[in-house]
């Protein structure tokens, strides 16, 4: 069976909100954390189909890689749950995310009703610059923002992990 | 444009707005911190998608792919510390829940 371009989209799309859907309303903070790795599979996909390969090469392996390590890592240094408590965090989850799937139909359905009018968005003449160009000339000082915030971001894990050593030798984080 | 990517884009933008409604649910009905960087990611996600979309619409891919790229740096950079501070805040408390963290309260 051939599979129509836009159908492939929009199953992806839809996929891509039934793993994030899923990351949110399930009770396991670990399914969580792979909920939002799935997500970030699934968003490659569309950036790949989007001829954007770079950046999904980035989300791969950055957002559906380290990130995805990061949060099990939090959650693998935080207290595990025990059964009983596991059972009132899943009836309490029920409860408060009942109402989510009413807004999103509701909204899903408003917004596919009435057409959005996001501006003309005509179709540019075809750039001939490549990405590398753009990112190494066009866009320079972003890099320069984004080693700030890379420096930022090292400064701020050294200041909440360094540990203290006090008079008496004992040490304290 | 198009009739077939209008309809693209048309519902693109509305499966974007379903995941920041779904991300903004989480993080304002979630208590639990690791829960609310969740759905700060998820909302990333959905920026992501925009940035793609509006690239590919407006022909200007490779300008879209360095937005991209630029914004999976400053999250990625916001999560780690983010991380550290839900880290930092257990330790400290030995509770994730937002609504413990009363230790600034006037």
């Amino acid at each position: 069976m051939k599979l129509d371009f836009d159908t492939l989209n929009i199953v992806l799309l839809a996929l891509m909100l039934a793993s994030a859907v899923w990351a949110v309303v399930t009770s396991r903070l670990l399914m969580a954390a792979v909920g939002l790795a799935l997500t970030s599979v699934v968003l490659t996909l569309v950036l790949f189909i989007l001829k954007a390969p770079m950046a999904a090469v980035f989300e791969l392996s950055v957002c559906a890689g380290l990130i995805t390590v990061v949060f099990i890592s939090v959650i693998s240094l935080t207290k595990s749950v025990n059964d009983i408590e596991a059972h009132e965090i899943k009836m309490k989850r029920i409860k408060r995310f009942i109402f989510l799937p009413v807004f999103l139909v509701l909204a899903g359905w408003l917004l596919s009703v009435k057409a959005l009018h996001l501006g003309s968005h005509e179709a540019l003449p075809a750039e001939s610059a490549t990405m590398q160009e753009v990112l190494w000339f066009t866009r320079r000082f972003d890099l320069i923002g984004q080693i700030l915030v890379i420096l930022a971001g090292v400064f701020g894990v050294i200041v909440l992990f360094k540990t203290k050593h006090s008079v008496d030798g004992e040490t304290k984080q | 444009m198009s009739a077939d990517i209008a309809t693209y884009f048309q519902a693109s933008v509305v499966f974007a707005i379903l995941i920041i409604i779904t991300a903004l649910y989480c993080i304002l009905v979630s208590r639990n911190l690791i829960r609310i960087l969740i759905g700060l990611e998820l909302m990333t996600k959905a920026v992501t998608l925009l940035l793609a979309i509006g690239g590919y619409v407006s022909n200007r891919m490779a300008l879209a792919q360095t937005f991209i790229i630029t914004l999976i740096v400053i999250e990625v950079v916001v999560i780690a510390v983010a991380a550290g501070v839900v880290i930092g805040s257990y330790r400290h408390n030995n509770d994730l829940d937002a609504g413990k963290m009363n230790n600034l309260k006037g």
